[in-house]
């Protein structure tokens, strides 16, 4: 996106289009999507210096929730009740787990919970705040978690929304039963729903992921 | 061919399985507010009050809109809008906006708005609607007095209910302006169409208007027309002066985007004792809303199916008090396959022929609406191929002859098909002097796999590796390119990258052609290739220059074009379709009326196949479409209110993991030079359009039952 601002910038001067490029080296596909798409003001600066109106908050009557997340100590202001999704999503910046049915039916906002997958979208936060919460962003540090490497290899994405439930739902049955057979797959991924329907694909990247780890 | 046609690993795979890929409303902006909607609560009449101010006083509200307060837009449209007047259309229409500080608050908030209406009765039961006949083509022969004329004939009725895409990303976006500049995230199949819509709503230029697509969790055609949600979340945003998030619930799904229409079909045919067809009436209607006519060719794909002189396809709309249906995968195609293709598994034993026997019989080798050749059609060798795979020689002709221990089997066949269409599409290349390229073009990519396939036909025709090449997408500061929809991505925004990269050579060419003592002084641009980084005469390999050897003697930093393609003038000789031939096993518990779908076997032949890895996802996920439609799911309507009931992902099924067993899908690899110099066809749709009809058939095979209302659910077995 560094590269659409060149091209952008191309069309206003064509005049001097190179000074852009000099200035920012090439960056390969997925680390603009890593590191890009993370934070709007890299993609448009202005957007922070030339925000006028001041924030616009209630008084903070929020008790203060201490959460352990990916390993990190974090507090937050929240409502007890709040759903550990939306904590998770609009507090914590942490968008792996997904919002989709919102009553615990598809498992795309599937979180581990001191090793459990729990549905984040109705687990009220203050139900976890004693126990070590896992997103997606923390199961492994630059995506080699055997399952996310089983995922790559058997190419399971296609729209991608459901894929950090998927991951989080296997990493669980294989921490649990190295060598589930395909029943046992079936019975415990079921509860997570793609509709792009790579299921096929789900349990070989399972069978394959649990061969890896022999 | 180096790349097309080779495995490659998805180049978006890594931050999909990281949870790195942004979706609409994941997004850092800063101090974002949140919008929630407030829906109607009936189907028709008039809202005749609307109190916000209870809601207003609530803590962290900042501002509700109602069609009281909300700008009215000029779009000249039938679509529908929201917040433009105080008629109600359809149970569940956006009737206000709520904004506030936190979701929560919005939510909160949004049940305190109180609203009374003038009700009248709404009218959503089909049989009892409005029926208007739609445009369609003229009858080919005489298809009533052959009918009537023919020694063999079969008539039978279906219908298939409502059904809903529900990607597992809910719509939603994320909307800011700087100045009367407005830039919009949102869950699009066309970042195009959305800025025409709000340019036009807010009355600004388009080249104000910058709507962003770059990961869009399944779509299926639900956001393929302009939802009323974007204006929503940009007028908040205006409104509030503060970034706005709008993401719809589950439920509001249902009433946001359209679904599949209802559709009932009648198929009458006639044959000859030899199996030969005479004649085909097949007259169907689906479901429309009372203020926009959406159309589906349901009843016309056969007409270039099957090689039958005398054919008729008549279609009507039912005017219902519901939201506007819209494309959901496959439209028409499958709702009208299902129909048509049980229709002649019927005929097939009336006839006592095998039905693949039945459908060589009636095999068209031209098209028989217009008598155009087709440009290619290798669907006699995808039965040969799938049936072989599946077995077939082995099936027993009659009904309930084959056993699994307590279980019924059947074997169950049909064909599915898709036009192999081609739009227009703009693509852009830059080709930089370290040897990389930039590619872009303003599609999207919903799941397929668009940015992995563009950037191997870039790798392809520009000879560069693809590790080298970015390939963005997804956001209207790229040239213009079509939605995706319709399988015709791959074949229009390849096409436009492919013409891309041959104007790259001759502007590579160009630099170095005159130039005296190069390897490429004098070249033609004819008569070069652009192979592993080398720009060289095609007639001679020896006489060949590094690409980035070409820029600096040229003295550029880079060369950059923009290419428009376009469907050629040779297409419009042909018939241009993709097609495939399914089998089905099903099992049957029949004292539980169970069914399990327990292999499938489909066999498709759409052109080139660019990556194998991505088409054969989507072909399997076309497959379990097939079996969501034929077992599982509907969208029941409460008549008496108008409203829509199984608006969750508990009450409307879905496939999952252990619905799932063997799924093969093969591709007959077909040599197509005219619908594209690639030769692709396209196949998002095709792969699901026979499904449903094949299962039904097996059902029939297994258990002797004609289930002709989808979905075929135990109760209609027991």
């Amino acid at each position: 996106m560094h590269e659409r601002k060149i091209w952008r910038r191309t069309q206003e001067s064509n005049s001097n289009p190179t000074n852009w490029d000099t200035a920012i080296p090439f960056i390969p596909f997925i680390t603009v999507l890593t590191i890009d798409p993370e934070n709007l003001a890299l993609r448009n600066p202005a957007l922070i210096s030339s925000r006028k109106h001041p924030p616009i908050r209630p008084k903070n009557e929020m008790p203060e929730i201490s959460l352990n997340v990916n390993g990190k100590k974090m507090s937050v202001d929240a409502d007890p009740s709040t759903p550990l999704l939306w904590v998770l999503r609009e507090k914590l910046g942490l968008t792996g787990p997904k919002y989709s049915c919102g009553i615990a039916v598809c498992g795309a906002c599937m979180v581990h919970v001191d090793g459990k997958t729990v549905p984040s979208c109705n687990t009220p936060v203050s139900e976890v705040m004693d126990g070590e919460i896992t997103t997606i962003e923390g199961l492994s540090e630059n995506g080699d978690h055997p399952v996310q490497k089983a995922w790559i290899e058997e190419q399971v994405p296609q729209c991608g929304y459901c894929q950090s439930g998927q991951i989080m739902r296997a990493a669980e049955l294989l921490a649990n039963k190295p060598n589930p057979n395909r029943q046992e797959i079936f019975d415990h991924m079921k509860r997570v729903l793609c509709r792009c329907a790579t299921y096929y694909r789900i349990v070989k990247a399972i069978e394959k992921a649990a061969k890896d780890g022999e | 061919m180096k790349y097309i046609g080779k495995e490659m690993s998805r180049v978006d795979g890594v931050a999909k399985v990281t949870g790195r890929a942004k979706y609409a409303v994941e997004y850092k902006v800063n101090d974002p507010a949140y919008g929630y909607i407030v829906q109607s609560t009936v189907a028709k009449g008039r809202i005749s009050k609307i109190d916000t101010s209870k809601a207003e006083k609530l803590p962290g509200v900042l501002k509700i809109l109602t069609h009281q307060n909300a700008l009215k837009v000029e779009e000249e449209t039938r679509q529908f809008r929201a917040l433009q007047s105080d008629t109600v259309l359809f149970c569940g229409q956006p009737i206000a906006l709520v904004v506030a500080d936190t979701f929560e608050q919005a939510r909160y908030a949004a049940n305190l708005v109180e609203i009374e209406y003038a009700k009248e009765q709404p009218s959503t039961d089909f049989s009892d609607t409005e029926r208007v006949q739609s445009r369609g083509p003229a009858p080919r022969g005489k298809p009533a007095e052959e009918l009537a004329g023919s020694p063999v004939k079969i008539e039978a009725e279906y219908s298939i209910p409502i059904e809903h895409h529900n990607p597992m990303e809910p719509h939603g976006a994320t909307a800011f302006w700087e100045g009367d500049k407005l830039t919009v995230f949102d869950k699009s199949q066309g970042v195009y169409g959305v800025r025409g819509h709000l340019s036009r709503s807010f009355g600004i230029p388009e080249g104000n208007v910058n709507v962003i697509s770059l990961f869009v969790g399944g779509a299926f055609g639900s956001s393929l027309n302009v939802n009323y949600y974007p204006f929503l979340a940009a007028l908040a945003a205006r409104e509030v002066k503060r970034p706005v998030k709008l993401s719809l619930t589950r439920r509001q799904m249902f009433t946001g985007h359209g679904y599949r229409p209802y559709t009932t079909q009648k198929v009458s045919i006639g044959a000859e004792s030899t199996g030969k067809f005479r004649s085909i009436i097949h007259e169907g209607a689906t479901n429309t809303s009372t203020y926009e006519d959406f159309t589906e060719s349901t009843t016309r794909f056969g007409r270039t199916l099957y090689e039958c002189p005398n054919y008729d396809s008549p279609y009507y709309l039912l005017k219902t008090d519901l939201p506007t249906p819209t494309w959901m995968r496959a439209p028409g195609a499958v709702s009208g396959a299902f129909a048509l293709e049980s229709a002649i598994d019927e005929l097939s034993y009336e006839l006592k022929i095998d039905p693949v026997e039945l459908r060589l019989i009636n095999y068209a080798d031209k098209d028989p609406e217009t008598g155009r050749p087709f440009s290619s059609k290798a669907l006699k060798e995808c039965f040969t191929a799938g049936a072989k795979k599946f077995g077939w020689e082995k099936r027993k002709f009659a009904p309930r002859s084959m056993r699994d221990g307590d279980l019924l089997v059947g074997w169950g066949t049909a064909v599915g098909t898709w036009g192999a269409f081609q739009a227009p599409a703009t693509a852009k290349i830059r080709v930089r002097n370290d040897g990389s390229a930039l590619v872009g073009s303003g599609t999207t990519d919903i799941g397929p796999g668009t940015y992995t396939v563009c950037t191997i036909i870039a790798a392809e025709s520009l000879g560069i590796d693809p590790k080298k090449i970015e390939f963005v997408l997804g956001d209207t500061e790229l040239p213009r390119a079509p939605s995706q929809g319709g399988s015709i991505t791959t074949a229009s925004v390849g096409s436009a990258v492919y013409g891309a990269a041959g104007e790259i050579r001759r502007k590579l060419v160009d630099l170095v052609a005159r130039k005296e003592g190069t390897a490429l002084f004098g070249a033609s641009f004819e008569d070069t290739e652009l192979v592993d980084g080398n720009l060289r005469l095609k007639s001679d390999a020896s006489r060949s220059m590094r690409v980035v050897d070409v820029l600096k003697e040229g003295g550029v930093e880079f060369v950059e074009v923009e290419y428009q393609s376009r469907p050629s003038a040779e297409r419009q000789k042909y018939t241009t379709m993709a097609h495939g031939a399914q089998f089905v096993e099903v099992k049957v518990d029949e004292s539980l009326g169970i069914i399990k779908v327990t292999r499938v076997v489909e066999a498709t032949a759409c052109g080139r196949i660019i990556n194998p890895l991505t088409s054969h996802s989507q072909e399997m996920g076309g497959v379990v479409w097939g079996i969501g439609m034929a077992l599982q799911e509907a969208t029941e309507i409460d008549h008496r209110y108008g409203k829509m009931m199984t608006t969750n992902l508990a009450d409307y099924h879905v496939p999952v993991a252990a619905d799932v067993f063997s799924v093969e899908t093969d591709f007959v690899e077909e040599k197509d030079e005219i619908v594209n110099e690639l030769g692709i066809k396209g196949m998002g749709e095709l792969c699901l359009v026979g499904i449903p009809a094949a299962i039904a058939n097996a059902v029939y095979h297994a258990t002797g039952k004609r289930v002709r209302d989808l979905p075929v659910t135990p109760d209609k077995l027991l």
